[in-house]
Parts: C-alpha cells; structure tokens; sequence
C-alpha cells in the first residue's frame, strides 16, 4: 500500500493503524533477515504509537496527514530514545537524547516510527557496503547492492518493509540507491528540509528527503517535513507549497533540457534506451525537449570529492572519544583521541577524513578547497544559465544498474557511481529519480529530474507523468 | 604516484587519527590516486570567480538573546564513555606536581 492509501483507510475506520503496524513487523521479521535493510525495529514504540493513532480515531478526532503510516528513518537522522549509529562502531549504543527536526515534523504529521536503516557509514559511499554492521541486499537481485549511501532506506520501501522512508543526500545518496532499487527518492532544494538532528557529514551539501513507492507519496512526505526551522541556520525561509497540487498529470508547455554532457559519457546501453524512451514519452505528451549543456560538468566529481571531505573532517571531528559515542582509554589525551577514532571509524570514513584533511591544512588551501568552491561557483552558474532557458532537466540517475557486491573495490571507481548526481547537491538544486523502465535483465533504471531552488513542484510533476507513462510494475 | 609515508603519518596526526602500519601504506596510493584526479581542477581558469560558500544565499541569522530551557546536564552527558557528577572526564593534561 501507498503512504496515501495506508493514511486514507486509517482515516476511513476501513483498516486500523495497529494492524498496519503489526503486518509490517511481521513482514519484517519474515523478510529482513535475509534482506538487511533495517538496523534497529522499534516494535513497542511502533505499537504503541499506532493504539494512539487508533484512540484518536475512535474518539472522532481529525487525524493528521500521515495518521499511522509507517516510516522507516535512515540511521544519520537522531531518534529520541531510540539507538542511532550512522552505520558507525564509534556511535554504536549511542541513544540520542532528542528528536531530528524532519522525524519531530513526521511524528507530529501522525507518521510511525519502525526503525533505523542502514547506510554507509556516516552517509559515506554508494553501495552500503561501508555500514560496520551488516550488507544490505538488493530486493531485485540479492548478489547485487541497493545502492547508497541511503541503501536500507531504498531497499526497505522496494521490499515493502516500510510505506516510506527517509534518507539524506550529499552527493546522490537518495537518488542513487532509489534508481538501484526501483522507488521514487526525493532530494529537497538546500535549505527546504531542516539538518537539525542529522549527522553531519558535508554541511553545505547534506539535505534529508523521501524515498516512497509513488510520486504521489513522495510529496505527502515533503509537505510533512519541509518548512523553516530556527535551529538549522542554514533553514529556507519559504512558505512550504501543497506539493500534490503539483501532480497534474500534465507536461504540455514545459520546457525540458537535456543536458549533452551527461549522454555524452559512459552510459550502459539499457539505461541509455530507457532514457531515450523516457523523452519520447515526454515529447509525445506535450514537453519541449532541448539540448542544453552545463560545460563544467566535467569537474564535479572532483571539486565535490574536495568540498564533502574537507567538511566531513571537520564535522567528524566530534568524535573524540570524551562527549558521546565509543572510547579507547589511554594515559594521555592525545592518544585518547587518535585510538579511539582509529578503532571507531571505518576505512572509507578515514580515508575521506584524511582526505579533507589534507585539502585543508594551512598552505593547501587556496589549490583545493578554494578552487573547489570557486569550480562550484562554475558549476552552479552553467545549471543558472540553463534554466534560463528551461523549466526541469532531465539526465540518467546513474550510468548503470545496481552492480554487484564487491564490484568496486577501488574507491574512485565507487566514486563515479554518483557522476550524475553530484552537480545537484553542489549547485543546491531540488533532484528526484524516478523509475523509469526495467531493464533485460530485470533491473530497475531510474531518471532523473533536476529543477530550479525550491521549484520541487515542477520537478515532482515531471517525475509524476514519467512514472505514470513507463513507470515500472510494482514489484 | 605515491604519498610518502611521512607526509600520510603527518596528516594522520592532523585528524587525530591512528592508523596502523598497513593502513597508512594503503592511503598513501590511494590518496595518491585521488589527488591525482583533483589535478583537473589546476588548469581551469578561476581568477574572477568568487569561491561559493553556500548553495542558496544566505543571511547570518541571529537569534533573540535570551535564555530558552535546553538539554539537562544529566542527558547531556549520558551518552560520554566516562562522566563524574555529571561532568565528562579526560585523563589529566597537566602534570601532577607534588
């Protein structure tokens, strides 16, 4: 069921939200040993959750948006009493004493609280394969990885472990693992989602979205969550818009660019025919398609592998053994310090610290981090130029299929899994993948539609009518 | 390319970060490799363009000065490896004189 037919029937008195709850535990406890995409089940939270949703029902009160659906949280995003680990030993055991502001907002819109997904360990990497705790499967091909870094995120809505999920995007990380797994996963304009409660990993990049089943519902989850929030200084102060009004069904007279530099390059001949297919289907209903070009498309996988690590060593250098999180004791605080992030983090998480650590350190800065940030200014500038002349922009999600576990054991090959979603994050601009065909081998490809800041209306609208046209079967 | 071993060990300390011995020889080609790819970013031409610090523009924000309740002592020192009374312990950093 989708967020919208589980929270209508729930409205309705035709089903309760304890028996929606129950059914999803059940199903993941039937599932998801084998699968793996959830870190932590809150069964009695859940539960108890859903007998207030039923009470507040049975007592004729008007229910909120989201009355009883069932969510699933990434394991960045904090959880009042309920363990968060970002997928990391040095947080392993680590119970947040407050709410993230996005899972406060989905609480009070009525929304259940299942558990924590897995990820890569601190939102870093493209497979989930840098989760310390355990390998998420693909539920379309268990040899092959959902994706991520929000991995447990897409394969728990792809296995209907979940009506939806939240996850967090730095550079692909919601649109990524959404393409691999066959759901519709939504990365907000910078700012339109509150960081508040996130684990920090690039700062001026990170933003939290949906990852649902439909178009549809990923805009009932928006709406739940966007909005200004006094505690991310960094928070849009903009008036959060009814996104489903958006959903017109309709893409006639919209403008919509394709952006040659992304079909130049290296794109698997199935997710190049899907994309060919998928704007036919959108010239045919009306939209303009032009070929637009971004010229420095070129440089973003460079200037974000600077700009994300050199943030993440800064932010990761909260853990420090002393305040939260896991320790290794030792005679004197320097030592304190260095074993207990040597024996905390994971290799991919280091790397990037030593990374951006080097990319910092006094006399490197203007060659990297500047650069970096003035390439963005570049980057930012071709996607204000283009939609000058464009409504939306649509490119591939990722240049393949989900690939198989242990496929890239380089780390730079892992990095060009993101090549097609990084610009996004850099420039700030709201993304959406949707499915948009299986290919032969039966694996989910997925479009992606990038839009103007804070236009997440068009955006969603586009990916409405892609997924309507040549939408996939739900598996 | 390579780090030298050196170079990678400095930088570890930088990040307060240890690394075992097959660690350290292990990023010093990885780093390598990347930093090795950062080198397209030398030759583009960057001289008039301001480094961009945020995605969208952005006004300092302030908020009134005044005290709102915040987290307890006690919850905000439950999830350190080792308190006291509520504080958070660190071994000693000065030298007991005697």
């Amino acid at each position: 069921m989708t967020v919208a037919e589980t929270a209508q029937r729930i409205a309705a008195g035709e089903v309760t939200a304890t028996a929606i709850v129950d059914g999803m535990l059940a199903r993941i406890a039937d599932v998801d040993r084998e699968l793996g995409a959830y870190l932590a089940v809150d069964a009695d939270g859940a539960r108890a959750a859903a007998a207030a949703i039923d009470k507040r029902r049975a007592a004729n009160e008007r229910l909120p948006p989201l009355a009883g659906v069932p969510i699933a949280l990434k394991d960045v995003l904090v959880t009042r009493g309920l363990a968060t680990t970002a997928a990391s030993k040095i947080l392993d055991g680590w119970i947040p004493p407050y709410d993230a502001t996005c899972v406060e907002k989905l609480r009070a819109a009525g929304a259940i609280v299942l558990g924590k997904v897995n990820c890569d360990e601190f939102a870093m990497g493209s497979s989930t394969e840098n989760s310390a705790f355990k390998k998420t499967k693909n539920p379309w091909d268990h040899t092959r990885v959902p994706g991520g870094s929000s991995g447990g995120s897409s394969a728990a809505v792809a296995a209907n472990l979940c009506s939806a999920s939240l996850g967090t995007d730095t550079g692909g990380s919601i649109r990524q693992p959404a393409a691999f797994c066959g759901v519709v996963g939504l990365k907000p304009t910078y700012g339109r989602v509150s960081r508040w409660g996130v684990v920090a990993f690039a700062s001026s990049l990170d933003q939290v979205g949906p990852l649902t089943r439909t178009v549809h519902d990923a805009a009932l989850v928006l709406e739940a969550i966007a909005g200004f929030d006094p505690k991310d200084s960094t928070s849009l102060d903009a008036p959060v818009p009814k996104y489903t009004d958006a959903l017109v069904g309709d893409v006639s007279g919209l403008r919509i660019g394709l952006p040659k530099e992304y079909f130049e390059g290296s794109i698997d001949d199935d997710v190049r025919a899907a994309l060919q297919k998928t704007i036919d289907v959108l010239r045919d209903r009306g939209a303009q398609l032009v070929e637009i070009t971004l010229p420095h498309t070129h440089l973003a996988l460079a200037a974000y592998y600077i700009v994300a690590p050199a943030e993440a060593s800064s932010n990761l250098a909260r853990y420090d053994g002393i305040r939260y999180g896991n320790a290794v004791q030792a005679q004197d605080l320097l030592a304190l310090y260095m074993k207990s992030r040597g024996a905390g983090f994971g290799p991919e998480v280091k790397r990037r610290i030593m990374l951006g650590t080097y990319a910092l350190r006094s006399g490197y800065y203007d060659a990297y981090y500047k650069k970096a940030q003035q390439v963005r200014a570049l980057i930012k500038r071709d996607f204000d130029e283009a939609f000058e002349r464009v409504d939306a922009i649509l490119t591939p999600t990722t240049p393949t299929t989900a690939f198989a576990f242990g496929a890239k054991s380089n780390p730079l090959d892992m990095y060009l899994a993101d090549v097609f979603t990084l610009s996004c994050n850099l420039a700030g601009l709201p993304g959406i993948s949707v499915p948009c065909a299986l290919s032969p081998a039966k694996l989910p490809v997925g479009a992606q539609v990038l839009g103007k800041p804070l236009d997440e209306a068009t955006v969603l609208r586009v990916a409405h009518v892609i997924e309507s046209l040549v939408g996939i079967a739900q598996q | 390319m390579t780090l030298d071993r050196k170079e990678v060990e400095e930088i570890a300390l930088l990040a307060r970060l240890h690394l075992e011995p097959a660690e350290i020889e292990r990023m010093q080609s990885e780093l390598a490799a990347i930093l090795e790819h950062f080198g397209t970013l030398a030759a583009v031409n960057t001289a008039d363009v301001a480094p961009m610090t945020h995605a969208v523009p952005l006004e300092l924000r302030l908020r009134d000065d005044e005290p709102a309740p915040s987290l307890p002592q006690a919850e905000a020192v439950r999830g350190a490896p080792v308190t006291a009374d509520g504080f958070f312990i660190v071994p000693a950093i000065i030298p007991e004189t005697s």
